[in-house]
């Protein structure tokens, strides 16, 4: 369920953006569990996936988007929701005149 | 023993394999007896290049790729474990980690003399109350100026009897961090500890911090990326690791229960004709080929950078180390009386293969994520009208 904030600020790519990483994040969300994920909900805090899945992010935002995230990208503010996450990968392309 | 081309010993993982042959096999275990591991073995391991193997060349390494570097860890790991743990820590989880998840400017200050041996490194995570549950630590840091003041006391930390460098993960209020502490910075004492079931020439000790002052510049990553990003990177890779070892030391179980097998005679025959023998045989070539196997796709996972890697590693790890266990548990079976005595090989075999099951995320832990990852993959069910997989 995309928040407000995002949607209307969305273009075409960043809408594509958004929909493979809510489809990664819900893929790898903890199975026994039935949450509603809206996209600026930080899954950290709320207990929405299994250690491991910063990591597993990390390597799916770099190889599905093509980017590499540099040391100052890694914070945990720019992983813990699918919005954040949509705005760094578009500024790291933007950054990387895509 | 094979034979090898001048061109093969280049290769590093052919020149690992010579060197467990040549140099390790025979000793492992006299280094299980003393429980130290050389320093003659270690410098010869970093003259050899092993240190580095999964090391990028930038710093230092071999840059073997993930396919290479399993096969060089299965070729130590099948001559001597506590020999191959030094890889798993040293070169899996403290160089490999470094290499995805520190900055330049700190791999430039650590990774080069670690990749060359000229540094060791340990990892220390685990605490007598953070074991499974590792990222409930208790170990404190705070941030003062521009240093990082660590207090706390680590417990089973492999190698750091004699390293020089350890990873530490501390948090401060639930924020958890990662830092790299040099063994001779103020207030870091080590206390060994011994008893051991196996492992026993990797230098396990206690670690404590006692207002040990950090450079900023040691943290690892960024604050709050400790357990998430930095510890999992390495378990990712000790994982990778320990997964090789328990086909190493399954391999090395197998071959002592078909080599004793096809000697000892009993009712006039050779034991290895007994079709109970040749079941336990059977199972062992089998659980070997299979788990290998298992090693060799999370390796090539590994290789492509899929994001399935990090379960077919966890699959590995599992298997390979339940296997381990039985083999061995087999091979002392085949030796009878023999395989209880230390002038064989199985008995320790047997006491290695279990610590397989303990470290890197035990077996119950790898369990809990392989099920999770098989509702998800494998549960598929209706929901609001769309089918999805869990
Ligand atoms: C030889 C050796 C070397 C080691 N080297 C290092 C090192 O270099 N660095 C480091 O940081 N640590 C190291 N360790 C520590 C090791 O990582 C821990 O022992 C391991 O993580 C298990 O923790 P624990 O011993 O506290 O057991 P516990 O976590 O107390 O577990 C005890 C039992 O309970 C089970 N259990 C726990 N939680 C669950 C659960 N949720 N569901 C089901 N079962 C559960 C476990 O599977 C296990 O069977 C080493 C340990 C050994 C034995």
């Amino acid at each position: 369920m995309p928040s407000e904030s995002l949607t209307s600020m969305e273009n075409g790519a960043a809408a594509d953006t958004a929909a493979a990483i809510r489809n990664y994040v819900r893929a790898n969300m903890t199975a026994l569990r039935d949450v509603d994920l809206r996209d600026d909900d930080n899954f950290f805090e709320k207990g929405f996936v299994t250690s491991i899945f910063a990591m597993q992010m990390l390597d799916f935002i770099e190889s599905t988007f093509g980017i590499e995230v540099p040391d100052d990208r890694i914070t945990l503010q720019n992983f813990s929701s699918i919005d954040s996450m949509t705005r760094m990968v578009g500024e790291l392309k933007h950054a990387a005149g895509e | 023993m094979r034979q090898v081309s001048e061109e093969q010993t280049r290769d590093p993982v052919v020149r690992a394999r010579l060197f467990a042959e040549h140099e390790l096999a025979d000793r492992a275990g006299e280094f299980d007896r003393t429980g130290r591991l050389p320093r003659d073995v270690i410098r010869k391991m970093a003259d050899e290049g092993l240190l580095g193997a999964a090391v990028p060349k930038r710093w230092g390494g071999h840059g073997l790729d993930p396919l290479a570097y399993g096969e060089l860890t299965e070729s130590v790991g099948k001559a001597c474990a506590s020999t191959r743990a030094l890889l798993t820590v040293h070169t899996s989880l403290v160089c490999e980690t470094l290499a995805e998840r520190a900055s330049d400017r700190l791999k430039g200050k650590y990774l080069t003399d670690l990749a060359t041996g000229r540094r060791i490194g340990c990892f220390a995570l685990s605490e007598a109350e953070a074991g499974s549950d590792a990222a409930s630590v208790t170990t404190r840091y705070v941030k003062k100026g521009d240093i990082f003041v660590l207090d706390g006391r680590k417990k089973w930390i492999s190698f750091a009897g004699i390293a020089d460098l350890l990873l530490v993960f501390a948090n401060d209020n639930g924020v958890s961090s990662a830092f790299l502490v040099e063994r001779d910075m103020p207030g870091v004492e080590i206390h060994p500890m011994s008893g051991f079931l196996g492992n026993r020439a990797t230098h396990i000790a206690e670690v404590s911090f006692t207002d040990v002052e950090v450079p900023a510049e040691n943290l690892v990553s960024g604050i709050g990326l400790g357990f998430g990003f930095v510890a999992n990177t390495a378990l990712f890779h000790g994982r990778y690791s320990i997964a090789w070892a328990g086909v190493a030391i399954a391999q090395a179980a197998l071959e002592v229960m078909c080599a004793y097998a096809t000697e000892r005679e009993q009712f006039g025959t050779r034991i290895g004709s007994h079709q109970l023998v040749q079941k336990m045989v059977a199972d062992a070539v089998t659980q070997v080929a299979a788990a290998r196997e298992l090693c060799r796709r999370a390796g090539r996972l590994r290789l492509e950078r899929s994001t399935d890697a990090v379960m077919a590693t966890n699959i590995a790890k599992y298997f390979s180390s339940t296997i381990a266990q039985q083999v061995t548990s087999d091979a002392v079976q085949v030796l009878g009386g023999n395989g209880c005595w230390d002038q064989y090989p199985a008995e320790r075999l047997f006491r290695e293969a279990k610590i397989l099951e303990i470290i890197e995320g035990t077996s119950q832990l790898q369990q809990l994520m392989i099920a999770d990852y098989g509702y998800k993959k494998f549960a598929v069910r209706s929901r609001g009208g769309e089918d999805e997989v869990l």
